[in-house]
């Protein structure tokens, strides 16, 4: 009798280098500021792998970049943009304008098309007019300016939300009167909070902590962040963009 | 570059060009790396893809990125589109969908799908949003490199081909984009289709995606070669009104481009849900009063008329 064992059996190998690691992103722009906020759990399946994995990345005074998806692929990348952004500082002795970044970002993620980044990136900030601007991408670099965009696991959760609040789809204004094309900060930020803790509450991979990224434009008086709990201020230059973050914590369960 | 003529240049600046080329290699570093260039790769060391090292790469990617095989895999690449362009005696027409879908969510309902090549060529976007917004920008920086070399514009014939050339190369590894590069040049307008399976059609009139069925019954039935420039326009508005109304994956605005002699102009942005309901508005010839809906059209004389509840 021989060893059946021992015969090889044809094998299927899978080559899987992703994972899903949760938490959604969020970016408004303002007229005169851009909000950018992300939530701080990282989890892979029904597991809670931290409660403070942050999202969103200050990489110049007047951008600001959130990546969601696979957190492994996300945190290389922002690497990468940081480390082309100082290239840039040394030979151009300037930081790179926003639109630029975005362009950057659009090249470096196609430059990965056969094996790509698994990451959704938005980036906010402050562009060379003066306005705030969002700008979002899919995993192969395709992008597009948007005042909003909401992006990760509860994005059809919160997109429909901002598309309400913040394009007033579906709304009809009083008579005689017509909707905002931009909001003051204070509203913003409060429909960015509002955003994520409705969030928490449906969405089993949202949660633990939220940190809001606040781009100012140049010039802009403080109006909207004095006096805000817990405030940090992340710019080198008090006279250029002023960046500032802000923590809030969210449900742990 | 032309890499068979570049074999018997002997000249200093290439063998520079080869020196720097070893470098760069040898380092693991480029020119575009310092951000100088627009991370389109230097005209050193041209593009450089990263593939994953595995036996299969386009399996690979298609693995992780093809939701119509699987509609479970993570990477999802955008969908579900419509675009036309028509060729008539006054131009071309350039109409487009606004909408973006994974799986069966509405991505994002303003995208453009129209990428301004340069101020006298147009391309359209169906299937990788990515692959048509990286390659058509790429075609922009050829178009003008050419316009330096030859102190002339590219034809749109040439233009085209470079492209499908490029897509050709490529071939079997997973790009994909079905085009049309829509634009004038010295044999008057022009369009042509290209696609990633390295197809070049030259033709009066094309649509593409999931909607273009829609868009070819509304646009066959309404083209002629002498249509005035607000009638071509109407027409390429209705058509896309029509694949937004009927097919699931196209909707939310249309934008529409008109070229001429002098280069594309913008005409506008429409709400497809408006179109349905108000139209285009009252100084548009051959636009129907109240909407392009067919409500307007049957009210009070549908055969179900709501019936009088009898006392």
């Amino acid at each position: 009798m021989p060893n059946m064992s021992a015969i090889v059996h044809p094998q299927q190998r899978h080559f899987n280098p992703y994972a899903e690691n949760g938490g959604t992103i969020l970016a408004i722009a303002g007229a005169d500021f851009t909000v950018i906020a992300g939530d701080t759990r990282q989890s892979e399946g029904y597991s809670i792998q931290t409660r403070y994995a942050p999202k969103v990345f200050r990489l110049t005074d007047r951008a600001v970049l959130a990546v969601n998806g696979f957190a492994a692929d996300g945190n290389m990348f922002v690497k990468k943009v940081k480390q082309r952004l100082e290239w840039y500082k040394h030979a151009h002795a300037k930081d790179m304008p926003l639109r630029a970044i975005a362009r950057l970002i659009q090249t470096m993620l196609y430059a990965q098309r056969f094996f790509p980044y698994y990451v959704y990136n938005i980036l906010g900030g402050i562009e060379e007019d003066g306005s705030g601007a969002v700008y979002s991408f899919d995993p192969v670099g395709s992008y597009e300016r948007e005042a909003c965009r909401a992006a990760g696991a509860a994005q059809s959760l919160v997109q429909p939300f901002l598309d309400n609040q913040i394009y007033f789809k579906n709304q009809t204004a009083a008579p005689g009167r017509s909707h905002p094309s931009h909001l003051p900060l204070p509203d913003v930020l409060s429909i960015v909070v509002d955003s994520f803790t409705s969030a928490t509450e449906r969405h089993i991979e949202v949660g633990d902590g939220l940190e809001i990224y606040i781009v100012l434009a140049k010039g802009r008086s403080l109006q909207g962040v004095e006096g805000l709990h817990g405030l940090r201020e992340l710019s080198t230059q008090e006279d250029g963009e002023r960046v500032f973050v802000l923590q809030r914590d969210l449900k742990k369960d | 570059m032309n890499s068979f003529a570049s074999r018997f240049i002997a000249s200093s600046a290439e063998n520079e060009i080869r020196q720097a080329k070893a470098m760069a290699e040898e380092e693991g570093l480029t020119d575009a790396m310092w951000g100088s260039d627009a991370g389109f790769g230097s005209l050193v060391t041209g593009h450089a893809f990263n593939v994953p090292a595995v036996p299969d790469p386009s399996a690979f990617l298609r693995l992780h990125t093809d939701d119509h095989a699987d509609p479970n895999c993570k990477i999802k690449i955008q969908h579900g589109t419509t675009t036309l362009a028509f060729r008539y005696k006054g131009g071309v027409i350039v109409a487009v969908d606004s909408r973006a879908t994974a799986g069966s969510y509405i991505a994002s309902g303003t995208v453009k799908k129209v990428i301004e090549i340069n101020p006298y060529l147009l391309g359209t976007m169906a299937g990788g949003a990515a692959d048509c917004q990286y390659w058509e920008t790429y075609l922009g920086i050829q178009c003008r490199l050419h316009e330096l070399r030859n102190k002339e514009r590219i034809s749109v014939s040439a233009a085209s081909k470079y492209l499908s050339n490029l897509v050709y190369s490529y071939k079997g590894m997973g790009l994909s984009m079905g085009t049309m590069i829509c634009g004038w040049d010295k044999t008057g307008p022009a369009v042509f289709y290209v696609d990633s399976d390295g197809t070049r059609l030259k033709g009066d009139l094309f649509s593409v995606g999931s909607g273009s069925t829609f868009a070819y019954g509304v646009l066959d039935q309404g083209y002629s070669w002498d249509m005035s420039d607000e009638e071509a326009q109407e027409l390429g508005r209705r058509s896309i009104y029509a694949a937004g109304h009927r097919d699931a994956f196209s909707g939310n605005t249309i934008n529409l481009y008109h070229v001429q002699e002098d280069g594309w102009k913008f005409i506008g942005n429409y709400d497809v849900t408006k179109m349905h309901y108000e139209g285009p508005g009252p100084d548009v010839p051959g636009a129907p009063v109240g909407g392009y809906g067919y409500d307007v059209r049957t009210h009070g004389r549908f055969s179900v008329l709501p019936t009088a509840v009898p006392a």
